[in-house]
């Protein structure tokens, strides 16, 4: 089949064009802040300013970035396979399971440092086996992944909803939420590390080590889908199945490592606002993360030097989003949602809208940079 | 005879709170059987009450709600249509850019016009699709078993409940008797052909994607103008999702798709009314096991236990033309 679209130099491909993709995103969402009858620009400045005019805001905005940094990893590294894992909500929420089962056992007994590594392991473990059905009947049964993973995000919610009210929940207690972490079971913050370049941090601002872990996890994705050999398989496959199994890449393996892969970074979500800063388990507290992730992933382009900074954005947004809140009561955290689903709409639906203008442009500046050698030369 | 009012009782909410999910389910219909996947319905269904509850508050008029609920949604569906069909986008993700944008701008919207915290003023009778009484309901009340169905089950429902239940043998008509169905069923199964008959395979796709948005306009103005008085932030709740489990498991058929949403709708109002209560022979069944299970079935049904679900062979796969 011919590919419907001609080449472009790699600058316009992964910098101009989602740049003029956001740009677009963007202006949209101010129409939206026009129409509630307040002025977009002055929204923009209030939101940058909460969310990087002040210490605690920068350390809020990485605290929500450390969400986004994980489901947006989830979500990419099953793009590279092909596969559209919608379910990183679910798998977010299920580990948070995992995760309550071995600091509820061991808080009272054990320093953090011991029980971090068993969390995460817990976390990751628990992510990966809600994705591990959807990826089974995939690759067996070949029932389509987007419908299993948006069920069992339905499913998890229901378990949890389950465990947290009739299992979880101490006797005598009427929220729905475990009970509160002892020392063993909360992580240290990040504040002193922001506090080193000169800025002012309350001890409650909730950014924690997991942001390290978070940075950590972006660059084994990166060393895993470039550098290793399951990596290339799993590019190969993305690519194309049919070049995957012609080159004897088991394709049920293939399909079922990469999502084990990507729920559990979905898992390891939950570390961070139930470790680092809830300190229990309570009700939704994904909160939608595992939805920006696919945002995340697509404005990053899959690539985890792109994924940090779009997920620094969204933490932007959603800090920012509080303070907005504040100043104009028209505007409520709820348009981050609307720029979710724009930034969705234009770097990811409609990401080649602008692509033939822009190579018209370019063939007109320079025919060379699209592969056209002269004039007429192609019909 | 308690055993038949509660039973009526529970068929009658069983109808109830399966009209959204059978109009959104026929929507889903349209557009998966052209080869357009759409799981934007739950997006589509909000925006549709949302602007529906709007209007009809603001002329206080249930048609001019309708008719608005039936042009948002349909704008929707040509923004899906845009980015699947012309700019040849990938469908999953366009489905779930509009079901966040529209949960995000029907809060911000609400709550900046009418200052409600999301919702819209509460709707007066005239703004509303009120109960139609069948002739002689009242008289045959009393008739026993037969007379109770009519009254009880038939008789009292809103416009849009009878419209939604029409739209079934009509679309079973439409597709599998008309040329457009026979079309739209070929543009999903192999455009190529379609195409080389001389037929706009774009714009076959762009009159599905149309029906998809009228039909979802319809379910989120059932929702909005005859089940509630107005809108309530994220009042589908995931009736969209629902509706496209019903869908697969209908195996993409008019007739099996009422018989699933009536199951889910079954479903439903059964662990409304139980709450809790314990069940003969089983026990107690707790309520959350009762609202995952048309997910639970979905995924049985997906993984082929229960027969198997077949999509359309070009769904998903945007078009391009030969060249």
């Amino acid at each position: 089949m011919s590919t419907p679209y001609a080449k472009l130099p790699a600058w316009a491909d992964y910098g101009l064009i989602p740049l003029i993709n956001l740009l677009v995103a963007f202006a949209v969402a101010g129409l939206v802040v026009l129409l509630v009858g307040e002025n977009p620009l002055r929204a923009a400045v209030i939101l940058v300013e909460g969310a990087f005019g002040s210490g605690q805001g920068i350390a809020y905005t990485l605290y929500y970035a450390t969400n986004f940094i994980f489901t947006g990893l989830a979500v990419a590294v099953a793009f590279h396979c092909g596969l559209f894992n919608i379910g990183g909500e679910g798998q977010a929420y299920i580990a948070g399971l995992g995760i309550a089962i071995v600091v509820l056992a061991f808080d009272s007994t054990l320093p953090w440092w011991v029980v971090f590594p068993m969390a995460i392991i817990a976390s990751a473990l628990f992510g990966a086996l809600w994705a591990l059905i959807p990826a089974y009947l995939q690759a067996k049964r070949g029932s389509h992944i987007v419908i299993t993973t948006i069920m069992f995000n339905f499913i998890a919610a229901s378990v949890m909803v389950y465990m947290l009210v009739n299992v979880l929940k101490p006797a005598g207690s009427m929220a729905p939420q475990t009970r509160q972490f002892l020392e063993g079971g909360q992580l240290p913050k990040l504040g002193w590390l922001l506090a080193e370049f000169g800025l002012k941090v309350r001890p409650s601002a909730p950014l924690n080590i997991s942001f390290l872990l978070a940075l950590a996890m972006a660059f084994l994705v990166w060393v895993l889908i470039w550098r290793t050999k399951l990596g290339y398989e799993i590019r190969t496959y993305g690519f194309s199945s049919k070049a995957a199994r012609y080159a004897g890449i088991s394709e049920t393996r293939i399909i079922i490592v990469t999502m084990l892969i990507s729920g559990a970074l979905a898992g390891m979500m939950a570390l961070n606002p139930i470790m680092g800063d809830q300190h229990n388990v309570p009700l939704d507290f994904a909160g939608g993360a595992g939805f920006v992730g696919i945002a995340v992933a697509l404005m990053g382009r899959s690539h985890p030097v792109g994924i940090v900074p779009a997920a620094i954005l969204f933490g932007m947004l959603y800090q920012g989003g509080a303070e907005l809140a504040f100043e104009m009561p028209n505007i409520s955290r709820d348009m981050i949602v609307i720029i979710q689903g724009l930034v969705i709409l234009f770097a990811g639906a409609l990401e080649n809208m602008f692509r033939p203008t822009i190579q018209g442009i370019f063939a007109s500046f320079s025919p060379r940079s699209v592969g056209i050698a002269a004039k007429g030369e192609r019909a | 005879m308690e055993f038949v009012d509660t039973l009526i009782n529970i068929l009658n909410s069983t109808i109830r709170v399966s009209v959204p999910l059978l109009l959104a389910c026929l929507a889903g219909l349209y557009s998966e059987r052209a080869g357009v996947f759409d799981i934007g319905l739950e997006g589509k269904m909000l925006a549709g009450a949302f602007a529906g509850a709007a209007a009809a508050a603001v002329f206080a008029s249930a048609w001019i709600g309708l008719l608005v609920a039936v042009l948002v949604s349909v704008g929707m569906a040509l923004i899906h249509g845009f980015a699947s069909i012309t700019h040849r986008g990938n469908q999953i993700v366009s489905g779930v850019a509009i079901n966040f944008i529209a949960a995000g701008s029907t809060i911000i919207l609400g709550q900046a016009w009418f200052q409600q915290g999301g919702r819209t003023p509460s709707l007066p009778p005239e703004g509303r699709f009120g109960a139609i009484h069948l002739p002689g309901a009242d008289a045959l009340r009393d008739v026993p078993i037969i007379g109770q169905l009519y009254s009880g089950l038939l008789s009292g429902h809103s416009l849009l409940t009878y419209v939604a239940f029409l739209a079934v043998p009509f679309t079973w008509w439409v597709l599998f008797r008309t040329r457009f169905g026979l079309r739209l069923r070929a543009v999903g199964e192999n455009p190529a052909a379609v195409d080389t008959a001389g037929i706009s395979v774009a714009w076959l796709r762009y009159r599905a994607v149309i029906c998809t948005g009228i039909l979802t306009g319809l379910a989120g103005s059932y929702m909005a103008l005859a089940q509630n008085a107005g809108f309530v932030k994220d009042m589908t709740a995931g009736r969209g999702y629902i509706a496209l489990a019903a869908l697969i498991f209908a195996k993409w058929k008019p007739v099996p798709a009422m018989f699933a949403c009536l199951l889910f709708g079954f479903l439903d109002a059964l662990s409304i009314r139980l709450q809790g209560s314990p069940l003969p022979v089983i026990g107690k069944v707790p309520v959350q096991l009762m609202q995952a299970l048309p997910y639970i079935l979905t995924v049985i049904l997906l993984a082929g236990f229960i027969g198997k679900a077949i999509p359309p062979r070009a769904g998903g796969v945007p078009y391009v033309k030969e060249r």
